[in-house]
């Protein structure tokens, strides 16, 4: 009889077999993962989620009986008080009061839920938004992380070896075990060339005694034992990295609808995402305008409605005033994403223009600015024009015109391709 | 009962204490209950390596696809709701016996497991007439190592949507390749005795006046039309009819490569290697639960067990062996482990106590004073449904309080045709016994007619036994599975075998 531990071998045999599941249920995935998008709070996007499908694909069909059809006699335990020839009228359902008739895999199984891990639901975000391979690992990857001494260890590479902690041990070692020491048993020599100086053989012999016992002694306690070896410790601890505000400023006028919303919101997300690798905290600011701007919580910040016109210098003031009032840009790494269809009072152009590249540029690590809607001629809204003169003169403003999820991306292009020269 | 040393106190445990625990187990398994196992392996694993196991049916490697990804989801969310524990045993049939048992258990589940599979079910795979007779223990491992090994290649070289669409289509229809009756496996000098001592009989009855007999299809019957000549020739090699779809396709199916022919030989062979064990489910673990019990309750006669792992044990062997009663929330059919470990105890009970009611009903064994060899002869002979046709016993049936329901489906009400009483015995007998055999559980298909020549359609019968049709809707996505292998047209006719009328009709085309 033989006993195996197969406790190391390596997890999770089934992955190939999960692996080929989510392919197969890619479409429903996706779908269910863009729904539940919608339902996510911007820095709620690490969380696997229980994803519950409703699909043909995933039976497995086979020929088996109907249940609703035919004569069937069963055997059921625990009569209670049934008599024979007794009849008992069938729920509606059709089906009365027998379990036995449970079909094999396929039937009962309209809709399976099952959960899908963080790494998964990334993926399919990322897929979405057509992320290249290498920005994907680049959000997906930890933090950095530095080495730090921390304590010693019993083992170690030798070149790590503290001397120090490990002399301090051996040494006590030494006088525990009472190996004596070289200038113990030096004295004792002299102490025997004396003796036999003066020629009493009694206290020679006695000395010499205590040599031998001495020298046998050394023998057994070595000098340095492997139990005294103590090495320098190294941990990894994620490098301390400051903090970061996210700025989301949106038109929320009625020309903005739920669908662009949505495409705003991925875009946050993704920035938010993006903005946690980097800084230990991110804070998250939202403000909305039309003619007047107001700082507001998430859920209102989506979903909310207004009417008006819109004055986007509106939003840029509360954008200054919170950062004066919160946000030191020494503590902080400011980062602003503006979102809009692009309209804006002419009358208005000039001071946004100005606000822009007076105050906030200047403070800001990267300031984007999207615009969402299908226009018939795109790069004619009042803002991209008027901001087209901003894209010049500033390194960190960027700004893309986005019709669907799968642009997103192209803004960010810009973001990266800045990490390599900063 | 002798006094031995208690085997180990509290509920932790090391290697070296599976093996005393296997060696005390053994002593008692092949000592005093005379079983006769395979060797065995007891593997150490973690609940998720349980859980990626059961995913793959139970088989320590298996080829990959994902309906075996979709029942790891599923098992997996059900385990961390709570919904379901882990089964803590899982006991592959091989040479040797392959023992999974999970680093979570306490000592005392370690020993039950260790009395329950390794020695229980691997008494039953080893001795059962079925297994003998269908499974080559020795070959299994061998066997899906190669299947997993060319499955990858396959999927390497021809995609992984190829070999996906036709493991589906080959999964859909192991339920129908299997086949029922045991192969003839002649070796070779028997078959050339039989030649020979067939030979001999016609030379000894040779008689030349017969060749001058009229005979009766000579003047009666009409040559057969050339067409006919042949269709029945190609019926001859295609060796129809056929019962099992898969090894027909595998054969037969014009389209088809070689590697997607040797695929479904695959599936087919893992089809008719779990056959037996679902013909004999109830007598499986009858027997493992059976033999866990009297080993632990022997162990601690010994004293190498103490009161509280015999508590422990008998928790959770209460909880396996509970038969809800019908009208439960909690009920799921009849209870193998119930009903099998019951009938059990309930021979045990007729050899060596029995009372008037055994007598007369099992005049042969009631009284014998040979328990053990009773049952162990039982489980070498037996499968669920003559077992149960042979074994249970009216007592046992007034115990569960057995009632026999009869459901038409075209009638508002269900009707009790039989209780527990001395009229209803039987028939509840053999009403249950016939639940148990698959030959009427399964839906009889069978290959009828394909015409290689012309239209090249194929065609499938389904004789319907007392009006149970088969389900529409998954019909026609099975057969649709059916004509992908096929390649061309396939019809699925439902007749009545005793009016030959057709009840239903099915086409489906395969995919382009």
């Amino acid at each position: 009889m033989h006993v195996i531990d197969r406790r190391r071998n390596p997890k999770s045999k089934s992955l190939g077999n999960r692996q080929r599941f989510l392919r197969r249920m890619k479409s429903h995935i996706r779908e269910a993962v863009n729904q539940s998008i919608r339902h996510r709070k911007i820095s709620d996007l690490e969380n696997g989620q229980e994803i519950s499908i409703d699909s043909k694909d995933l039976q497995e069909p086979s020929f088996h009986h109907d249940p609703k059809h035919g004569n069937r006699q069963f055997v059921l335990p625990g009569n209670k008080d049934y008599k024979r020839g007794d009849v008992i009228s069938k729920p509606s359902s059709g089906e009365g009061g027998s379990g036995m008739q449970g079909s094999p895999d396929g039937e009962g199984e309209d809709s399976f839920s099952f959960v899908i891990s963080s790494d998964e639901f990334l993926n399919i975000f990322f897929e979405d938004l057509e992320l290249p391979n290498l920005a994907k690992k680049k959000l997906k990857s930890l933090t950095s992380s530095e080495r730090v001494r921390a304590g010693f260890a019993k083992d170690g590479a030798p070149q790590r070896m503290n001397l120090r902690q490990t002399m301090r041990r051996s040494l006590s070692r030494r006088i525990a075990l009472g190996r004596p020491s070289k200038s113990e048993m030096q004295e004792l020599e002299a102490l025997l060339s004396k003796a036999l100086e003066k020629n009493d053989d009694v206290e020679a012999d006695r000395i010499r005694k205590l040599l031998s016992s001495n020298r046998i002694r050394m023998q057994q306690v070595p000098f340095l034992d492997t139990v005294d070896l103590r090495y320098t410790r190294f941990e990894r601890l994620p490098r301390p990295t400051t903090q970061a505000v996210m700025f989301c400023l949106m038109d929320t006028s009625a020309s903005m609808t739920e669908q662009l919303k949505d495409l705003a919101k991925r875009f946050y997300m993704l920035l938010h995402l993006f903005l946690k690798r980097h800084y230990r905290s991110v804070e998250l600011v939202f403000i909305r305008h039309t003619y007047l701007a107001s700082e507001v919580d998430e859920d209102t910040f989506f979903h909310g409605r207004e009417s008006g016109g819109t004055v986007v210098s509106s939003a840029l003031d509360k954008m200054i005033e919170i950062v004066d009032a919160r946000y030191p840009i020494d503590d902080w790494n400011i980062y602003a994403a503006q979102v809009s269809d692009g309209h804006n009072f002419d009358y208005d152009m000039q001071n946004t223009l100005s606000l822009l590249s007076q105050r906030i540029l200047p403070i800001c690590q990267y300031y984007a600015y999207i615009e969402v809607g299908d226009d018939i001629f795109p790069g004619t809204s009042v803002l991209w024009n008027g901001y087209t003169s901003l894209q010049e003169q500033h390194q960190n403003f960027a700004r893309a015109e986005v019709n669907e999820a799968a642009e997103i991306f192209h803004v960010f292009h810009d973001l990266f391709a800045n990490e390599h020269s900063r | 009962m002798t006094n031995k040393r208690l085997l180990y106190h509290g509920s932790e445990w090391d290697f070296d204490l599976l093996r005393h625990i296997y060696d005390a187990c053994e002593e008692i398994a092949v000592g005093e209950l005379g079983l006769n196992t395979y060797p065995n392996q007891l593997e150490v694993i973690t609940s998720e390596q349980m859980l990626d196991a059961y995913a793959a049916i139970g088989m320590p490697t298996m080829y990959r696809h994902w309906s075996f990804g979709k029942k790891f989801a599923r098992e997996e969310m059900l385990y961390r709701k709570g919904a379901q524990s882990l089964a803590y045993e899982l006991v592959i049939n091989s040479n040797p016996c392959v023992n999974y048992i999970m680093e979570e258990n306490t000592a005392t589940m370690q020993t039950l497991v260790i009395a329950h599979a390794a020695f229980g079910h691997n008494h039953f795979f080893k001795n059962n007439q079925l297994f003998r007779q269908w499974t080559r223990a020795d070959r299994v491992l061998d066997e899906l190592s190669y299947a997993k090994k060319f499955l990858a290649d396959c999927e390497q070289r021809y995609g992984l949507d190829a070999v996906e669409d036709l493991l589906d289509s080959a999964h859909a229809l192991m339920q129908q390749s299997v086949d029922r009756y045991a192969p003839k496996r002649q070796s070779t000098s028997d078959k050339k005795q039989k030649a020979e001592s067939r030979a001999n009989y016609l030379e000894s009855t040779f008689n030349d006046l017969y060749r001058t007999l009229p005979t009766s299809t000579d003047r009666l019957a009409k040559p057969l039309t050339a067409t006919e000549e042949e269709a029945k020739q190609e019926r001859n090699t295609l060796e129809l009819p056929q019962e099992n779809l898969l090894r027909f396709l595998a054969r037969h199916a014009p389209k088809l490569k070689d590697w997607q022919r040797e695929v479904l030989e695959i599936v087919r062979r893992l089809a008719q290697y779990f056959y037996p064990q679902r013909q004999t489910k109830l007598m499986n673990e009858g027997c493992a639960t059976f033999t866990h019990y009297e080993i632990m309750n022997r162990l601690h006669d010994r004293g190498q067990i103490d009161q509280g792992a015999m508590l422990e044990f008998l928790h959770m062997h209460t909880a396996v062996v509970t038969q809800p009663s019908f009208d439960s929330k909690f009920y799921r059919g009849i209870n193998p482990y119930a009903l099998g470990f019951a009938m059990m105890r309930d021979i045990q009970r007729i050899c060596n106590e029995p009372d008037e009611e055994d007598r007369e009903w099992f005049p042969e064994i009631a009284g014998n004073g040979e328990a053990m060899q009773t049952i162990r002869q039982a489980w070498e002979e037996y499968r669920d449904e003559s077992f149960v046709m042979q074994f249970l016993s009216p007592r046992l049936i007034r115990e569960l309080r057995m009632f026999a329901v009869n459901n038409h489906s075209e009638r508002p009400f269900v009707s009790i045709s039989d209780i527990h009483d001395e009229r209803g015995y039987r028939n509840i007998r053999q009403q249950l016994a016939s639940e148990y055999d698959l030959s009427k559980q399964d839906p009889d298909i069978e290959v009828t007619d394909a015409d290689l020549k012309g239209s090249r359609r194929l065609v499938l019968t389904h004789r319907v036994h007392s009006g149970r049709q088969l389900n529409k809707e998954q019909c026609k996505r099975t057969l649709r599975h059916v004509a992908n292998l096929w390649g061309y047209r396939v019809r699925m006719l439902e007749t009545d075998p005793e009016t030959g009328i057709t009840l239903d009709e099915y086409e489906a085309m395969p995919m382009p």
